[in-house]
């Protein structure tokens, strides 16, 4: 599965919205919904599920689903 | 009835948490009794069957409670309810009282709750229901002389629950307090005569609470019946504090 498929994978679970409202430009707060207990949630997740660690810093910068993707990759996870 | 949920219970073993435990019981929750008295754990796990799951663990060890965390996640019902009870008292009036006795007790009874709700919060979070109760006590209202350290971690807990109140209440989730007055428990029991009778005298009901009445209070408070009620302290105290 690519990573852009997991990444969706988990916000479609978590912030409990359609596979389709999930592009790459779509805001996690305005468009998705997300506040801010399910932003960490989300962190959470991402974390546990890539075994990293994302500080409060940079956890604030990922405001779209497409920013979060590229932050992904320039920790070097790709898939 | 069986809820299919867990309420983990600190402090299980026996006393005011052991009723809490069998009052959860009572009304379909799994507990997973949490406590460092192994013996006196697997004494209550005999007596209450497959509903009161026993863990060893002591609450101020991170690394313990985040395999019992781990552990209660993979064997039992999905966690929608944290009872933080487990207390202890190191007494002496403050100008003897000892750093490692105030750092002991606020470490097991304020710190140890923040570990232990924070350990199992997200199962709750992603259900988007469930109930954290805190036992505190009326020390930590009105302060008790020989108990600076208790009634500090009793009254933090109160600062605790309220504050992450305003973070959980809008997923479903009531986050209360109890404040027990003097109960009939071990810790109470050893209480000279003389200072058994003057809590005595300055108690409008007259008598002792007993362990099962704080234990009908957080049932209720874990209730559908009180999903409203979030944020507050329930003194449960025969009408000692009002």
């Amino acid at each position: 599965m690519s990573l852009e498929n997991r990444i969706s994978e988990i916000i479609v679970s978590r912030l409990n919205v359609k596979p389709e409202e999930v592009t790459e430009s779509a805001n996690l707060k305005d468009d998705l919904g997300a506040d801010s207990l399910d932003m960490v949630d989300l962190m959470m997740d991402l974390e546990d599920t890539f075994d990293l660690k994302i500080s409060d810093e940079e956890g604030n910068t990922l405001q779209t689903v497409g920013s979060v993707v590229s932050f992904l990759k320039t920790k070097g996870i790709e898939a | 009835m069986n809820l299919n949920a867990t309420a983990v219970v600190t402090g299980a073993a026996r006393g005011i948490g052991l009723e809490i435990a069998k009052k959860l019981i009572s009304v379909g929750w799994t507990v997973a009794a949490l406590d460092m008295l192994e013996d006196d754990l697997a004494t209550a796990a005999e007596a209450l069957g497959e509903m009161y799951k026993p863990y060893t663990v002591n609450i101020t060890d991170s690394v313990q409670l985040k395999e019992v965390a781990s552990a209660v996640a993979k064997e039992l019902p999905v966690v929608k309810g944290i009872v933080n009870n487990a207390g202890i008292t190191r007494d002496t009036l403050m100008m003897r009282m000892s750093e490692d006795q105030w750092n002991l007790v606020i470490d097991v009874n304020l710190t140890g709750a923040w570990k232990v709700t924070q350990a199992f919060m997200r199962s709750l979070i992603r259900a988007r229901e469930g109930s954290i109760v805190s036992i505190s006590s009326v020390v930590g209202l009105v302060g008790a002389a020989g108990q600076t350290n208790y009634a500090a971690s009793k009254a933090g807990l109160i600062g605790m629950s309220k504050s992450l109140n305003r973070e959980l209440a809008g997923r479903g989730i009531t986050v209360n307090v109890v404040a027990p007055g003097f109960i009939e428990t071990e810790m109470t029991e050893n209480l000279p005569e003389e200072v058994r009778k003057d809590y005595l005298s300055r108690i409008p009901a007259a008598r002792l609470g007993l362990p099962v009445e704080i234990a009908e209070s957080v049932a209720f408070l874990m209730s559908p019946s009180a999903k409203y009620i979030t944020g507050i302290v329930l003194p449960v105290d025969g009408g000692l504090t009002t």
